[in-house]
């Protein structure tokens, strides 16, 4: 039954981007060129200048969202292998938990990263597995289905390219990303104690 | 076989190529560099000698096959200045004097323009120790597609002395990562089999993964996270259009193509966080759910007959290489049993032999192949950080990406199935990965 309606879910959130044809008809040099250079394009118009602070494609340091306290802080760190939040983890979720509780308007991204090692499309299952698990925490401490996207880049996004240990370790990790910016409240939330 | 006649000039795959180097924007300034990087046991000797060239784009097309069938591990050269002379036709061969230099094989040639621009490749490959011509053959075409006709000569040369199908006239795809910070770019390139010949097929500033030819060599698939979403698209590779197949929720990833070339099976997650395999009918978007196990089950790969898909799951605790029916209700077989870690399976085109990403007991990351008739299993590269195999079309070798040291960049290499012979193929500036060997071009 869940496997049904699973399908029909997914074909049905699929019938607005699947109607191309397997044989498409042959353009123009020109817009070849200009299909071509489309990825940059949107990507250029995506997120509204979010990409100010430097990385490569704008999550790093994201200006949007609340800065107080706990809330500053964006990522969660993983041991090498597991999804288990760990650490100042937890506290950083319960922050975030409670002001996306306490905001109904605001939105999150989830992007699930994971080091090099290893295949890099088992990489994005391991990175959606600790996303869903960052999420699942967010979900128990009061934030709602809506409020949160969830993204796995794998290995393909990392904050240190270097090749060792130190570098993993930063790169293991889900970066909680806000969605809106201006949706900051008038008052501060207060960070958890 | 003796004196095979001259075969049907290819000029319609020459100018297909020609149109798609037209189409295709500026290739990537990442010129690749090829290095042999490992020895062969037991390679036959042979003496490409210079051919008699015309003027042209300075292509030295004797060059080109010597490097092909050097790097292929099977074959040694005999180098320019140790050869006896310089033959161009039979006729001028004097085989006691390539005996004598120790070749067992010679190949003579030409290269000379013919009606409408167009140049015509002719070489004879002779057996120094019987004086027999063993095939002679033409190649047509542009003389910018001098580079392909060479590796058609290699191909006939491979295949007559090993009884191989050769190779080199194919074509690859990678990706390429350049620049860095706000600058850094993802560029999908398609190049010749050897990192010539480069084009830049789509460049974006969010990641590109998981490249893959379909069997006809019409289409590629591939990942794209534009607007910080997971998508598969296929693109056509002689114009560049491109239509996006899959946007769901969750994951869209890993694109395999099926044998026929219509069907692609993708990794889905949806909501739900578990990412399945599922096949998608490119002609009515029809999908269906193939794997049903609450694990990553990913990087889906067929067997060549179509029945099989191979992929990852580590719905035992940890990633190994499975197999199952390619029609939903199969039963799944676990194929991998060496090593904790064994993921990014490949299929050879023969359906003998896996090709995967190991990780060893020092926790170094190597690509092995098992056997599927025999299980064997055998390590096939020195790793640290191996990832993606992919096979050359007849089987013999595997393209892979690799960073071979601490603070360098990922270069593409190869490796002979045997584990004896290997190239690297290394971007002057930037990384290269995730390879994706083309089919056999027809």
């Amino acid at each position: 039954m869940y496997r049904r309606t699973l399908v029909l879910m997914l074909l049905s959130a699929c019938l607005g981007l699947t109607a191309c044809a397997h044989h498409p008809p042959k353009p123009s040099a020109e817009q070849q060129q200009s299909t071509a250079g489309g990825a940059g394009a949107n990507a250029n118009g995506a997120e509204g200048g979010a990409n100010a602070n430097g990385g490569p494609f704008g999550n790093q340091n994201s200006v949007a969202g609340p800065q107080e306290g706990t809330l500053a802080k964006r990522t969660i760190y993983f041991d090498f292998d597991s999804a288990v939040i760990k650490g100042d983890g937890t506290e950083i979720v319960a922050a975030h938990a409670k002001y996306l509780s306490d905001h109904a308007d605001a939105r999150v991204r989830l992007e699930g990263n994971t080091d090099e090692r290893g295949s890099p499309e088992y990489n994005i299952g391991l990175g959606m597995r600790r996303a869903q698990a960052v999420r699942q925490a967010l979900l128990l401490q009061g934030a709602s289905a809506a409020q949160i996207t969830v993204v796995s880049y794998g290995a393909e996004h990392p904050v240190d390219p270097a090749h060792n240990e130190d570098a993993w370790s930063k790169n293991r990790r889900v970066d909680i990303v806000y969605l809106t910016p201006g949706m900051q409240p008038p008052q501060a939330p207060q960070p958890p104690q | 076989m003796n004196a095979t006649p001259r075969i049907t000039p290819l000029l319609r795959i020459f100018l297909a190529l020609l149109t798609a180097a037209w189409l295709a924007a500026p290739a990537a300034r990442a010129q690749l560099q090829i290095q042999i990087t490992s020895g062969v046991t037991n390679p036959v000797p042979i003496a490409v000698v210079p051919f008699a060239e015309a003027p042209a784009d300075g292509t030295d097309v004797a060059d080109v096959v010597q490097h092909d069938l050097v790097g292929s591990g099977r074959f040694t050269e005999l180098a320019r200045n140790k050869m006896p002379a310089t033959p161009t036709n039979a006729a001028d061969v004097k085989f006691a004097d390539w005996k004598a230099a120790g070749s067992d094989y010679v190949v003579v040639g030409q290269v000379t323009p013919i009606a409408g621009g167009q140049l015509a490749v002719d070489f004879n490959l002779l057996n120094a120790l019987t004086g027999q011509s063993i095939t002679r053959q033409r190649f047509t075409g542009s003389a910018s597609a001098l580079r392909n006709a060479a590796h058609r000569v290699s191909d006939v040369i491979y295949q007559a002395i090993t009884g191989i199908r050769g190779a080199f006239a194919t074509r690859i795809a990678y990706v390429a990562v350049v620049g860095q910070g706000a600058d850094q770019r993802f560029q999908l390139v398609i190049a010749d089999a050897d990192g010539y010949n480069q084009h830049l097929i789509l460049e974006s500033r969010f990641p590109l993964m998981s490249p893959a030819w379909s069997p006809d060599g019409q289409w590629i698939s591939y990942v794209s996270f534009e607007n910080h979403l997971s998508a598969v698209y296929v693109q056509r590779v002689l114009t560049g259009q491109r239509t996006c197949v899959s946007m769901r929720a969750g994951i869209n990833g890993a694109p395999a193509w099926s044998p026929d070339s219509r069907r692609l099976a993708l990794t889905l997650s949806g909501d739900s966080g578990h990412p399945q395999i599922y096949i998608l009918d490119l002609s009515n978007q029809h999908l269906t759910r193939i794997t049903d196990s609450p694990a990553i089950n990913t990087e889906a790969t067929w067997s060549p007959d179509g029945r099989y898909i191979y992929f990852t799951s580590d719905r035992a605790g940890e990633p190994q290489i499975y197999r199952i029916g390619a029609t939903p209700g199969s039963p799944t077989q676990r194929i991998t049993f060496t090593d904790e870690y064994n993921a990014g399976p490949h299929i050879s085109a023969d359906g003998k032999l896996l090709a995967m990403v190991t990780r060893d007991d020092s926790g170094s990351y190597r690509i092995a192949v098992q056997n599927l008739v025999t299980g064997e299993f055998k390590m096939l590269t020195p790793g640290r950080l191996d990832q993606s195999p992919s096979f050359a079309p007849n089987g013999a070798t595997i393209m892979y990406a690799a960073r071979p040291g601490r603070g360098q960049e990922g270069i593409l290499a190869t490796i002979s199935v045997d584990g004896l012979t290997g190239l690297s193929l290394k971007a002057t500036q930037g990384e290269v990965r995730d390879p994706a060997w083309g089919p056999f071009i027809q």
